[in-house]
């Protein structure tokens, strides 16, 4: 009973008491004979981690490139995979990647405070590097996103044309959507709805471990369902190998369209010859293409731009201090009943600046619009140079990889005859025309 | 128009952009690395942003959170009936499991001399949920607080926890010194 009321006591006492944190309610005891402990800290283990990522990463992406350029393998593309998951993915948990370091990178540029370590600098830079040069070799496997899922495709479907085209679209919206969140300070978006960092930790909220396991379910059947249709550093490798000086070729010698390679890439990035047109045709679409691109261009990056300003402040909830400002206004307006959400509590508990928290988040929003119409007009581009290049293909005399959907996983190499006979396989070498012509 | 000429502005068009892609690429990572040697980072918490609102157990990466409770002992009241330690209203005043507050036990409680105890953080215990915490800054001193531990923290890109932090109280500090400690002095290693 004593020991009740002396609870009461004490809670009107510190009712009273100014709120403050840290201060000295109960003053600590001198000790004669008792030596007050000392606050140890453990610091961080291993400095110099990061160096060992560059240098595994350097030594993975010129062993890729090799490997589909010269050694032109597909046995060294599947050990090189396995390594890669096994470091990248099982050993690193899936972080640092390559996929996640463009927020980062983002971030870094968005905001001068913040400091992007070094091994993610490499990861977002060497890959895109090579690719300038030789093509996608980190998609092949130097990845772990993409090593896990191509080491389970068994029974490649092909995907329908016209799916495989709208659904590449999903990259370049995953990826101006994890910019502007990182740019803003807001999240991580990519990291987030990662599928695949559950599995590389063995652990994690119950949606990511589901996600996880249907999307490599998927992999069994569609080719690298996040690679295509998801992964927005994909997305950027795929227009710098556009402009790759080398690339990994079908053949290695000459093409007599036999037509054998053809059902071999399960990605869909064989293209098929296509005519190489005569002089007089090839002014025409010339000028077509450049009307084309002179109406489509603006008129593309001027509507995106305006609907990613929209997506962008319908988007600004996601960010903290959005959400923040989003709570204050709605308790403002009184649609706030207790008890108050954990983001009220820490606003009261810090002495409710109202008049800060508008302006800031008046600036977040002005942000978060020109951001959001920044990328959206870049978005719109794309979608325009994507359109063109579907009316007006470049034309390729022979069967050859698609420069910005190869990614050097070696498969096809193997279909082709001349690949055959240059590794000693007695083969007929087919004649032009097809299989039976 | 001859096709090689053709082919050959393609060729040079595509040279060129190939070019502006190596040297744009080039310069973003030498920018931020040249920034990143000077201000290597690790996460922490501002403790006195911090509400306890028990996300740090739940939100980070780790199966068992990297965030545990830290004690400045030097701040510490050496309280007989501390509010981190005892539920609000304890049955007794001991070491019993049903007056603790703490869900895993990690605190262990040893006398000194009337009237006297000293508090300890079995850090093996702690999973991060920052219910003492609440308790000390309430009640008591505030030297018991929340602290990501750099042994334990992979150090992420963007921290999990500073994403759904509601008190916004994660912060990115020198690697040198990562952590944020209460009292002068303190932080040995």
């Amino acid at each position: 009973m004593r020991r009740a009321a002396g609870w009461i006591m004490l809670v009107c006492l510190l009712a009273l008491a100014p709120v403050a944190f840290g201060v000295e309610r109960f003053p600590p005891p001198d000790f004669t004979d008792h030596k007050v402990p000392h606050l140890v800290v453990p610091g961080p283990e291993t400095r110099g981690v990061g160096w060992i990522d560059v240098v595994v990463l350097s030594v993975g992406l010129l062993w890729a490139s090799w490997l589909s350029l010269k050694g032109r393998s597909r046995r060294g593309v599947v050990v090189l995979s396995i390594l890669s998951l096994l470091y990248f993915g099982f050993w690193r948990r899936g972080c640092v990647c390559a996929i996640g370091s463009i927020q980062n990178v983002a971030l870094g540029l968005a905001d001068p405070t913040y400091a992007v370590p070094l091994s993610v600098v490499a990861l977002f830079t060497l890959p895109l590097v090579v690719a300038l040069v030789w093509g996608r070799s980190f998609c092949s496997g130097v990845c772990p996103h993409g090593a896990i899922q191509d080491l389970v495709l068994v029974k490649p479907v092909k995907v329908p044309t016209w799916l495989d085209e709208v659904l590449r679209v999903l990259p370049w919206i995953h990826l101006a959507a994890g910019v502007l969140l990182a740019a803003t300070g807001g999240m991580f978006l990519i990291c987030k709805y990662d599928p695949f960092v559950g599995i590389f930790r063995m652990a994690g909220p119950r949606v990511m471990l589901v996600a996880g396991v249907a999307m490599l379910v998927l992999s069994m059947f569609v080719g690298r369902p996040y690679c295509r249709y998801l992964c927005p550093y994909g997305a950027l490798l795929g227009v710098a190998s556009r402009f790759a000086r080398w690339r990994p070729t079908v053949t290695p010698g000459a093409c007599t369209q036999c037509r054998l390679c053809e059902t071999s890439c399960p990605f869909g990035a064989l293209n098929p010859p296509q005519p190489v047109a005569t002089a007089r045709e090839r002014v025409a679409g010339a000028r077509r293409r450049l009307v084309l691109l002179v109406v489509l261009l603006p008129l593309a990056a001027w509507g995106f731009a305006w609907i990613g300003g929209r997506a962008a402040l319908l988007s600004m909830p996601l960010h903290p201090q959005g959400k923040l400002a989003a709570l204050v206004a709605a308790e403002a307006r009184g649609e706030i009943s207790p008890p108050l959400p954990d983001e009220l509590l820490a606003f009261h508990q810090h002495g409710a600046d109202l008049p800060a928290a508008m302006s800031s988040a008046m600036a977040l929003e002005k942000r978060f619009l020109m951001l959001g119409r920044v990328i959206g007009g870049l978005f719109g581009l794309v979608i325009a140079l994507k359109l063109a290049r579907i009316l007006f293909p470049e034309p390729t005399p022979d069967y050859e990889t698609d420069s910005g959907r190869c990614v050097s996983c070696a498969r096809c190499f193997s279909a082709c005859p001349y690949e055959l006979l240059r590794r000693g396989v007695p083969v007929a070498v087919p004649e032009k025309g097809g299989r039976n012509g | 128009m001859s096709k090689e000429s053709d082919l050959s502005r393609r060729e040079l068009l595509k040279t060129t952009i190939r070019g502006i892609g190596l040297l744009g690429f080039g310069g973003t990572g030498g920018y931020l690395v040249g920034r990143e040697s000077q201000s290597e980072t690790r996460w922490q918490i501002d403790a006195d942003k911090c509400i306890q609102c028990g996300r740090c157990a739940t939100d980070c990466v780790l199966e068992v959170s990297a965030v545990k409770c830290v004690h400045t002992h030097g701040m510490c009241g050496y309280c007989k009936l501390c509010t981190a330690y005892f539920e609000p209203e304890p049955v007794n005043l001991d070491e019993g499991a049903e007056n603790q507050l703490c869900p895993t036990g990690a605190i262990a409680r040893k006398f000194i001399e009337e009237p006297y105890y000293e508090y300890n953080i079995l850090r093996d215990l702690c999973v991060g949920c920052g219910k003492c915490v609440k308790g000390c800054n309430m009640f008591g001193n505030g030297s018991m607080y929340l602290q990501v531990n750099h042994d334990l923290c992979i150090n992420c890109n963007m921290c999990a926890i500073a994403v759904t932090c509601p008190a916004q109280a994660f912060r990115q500090l020198p690697a040198s010194s990562p952590y944020k400690l209460r009292g002068k002095g303190e932080g040995g290693k």
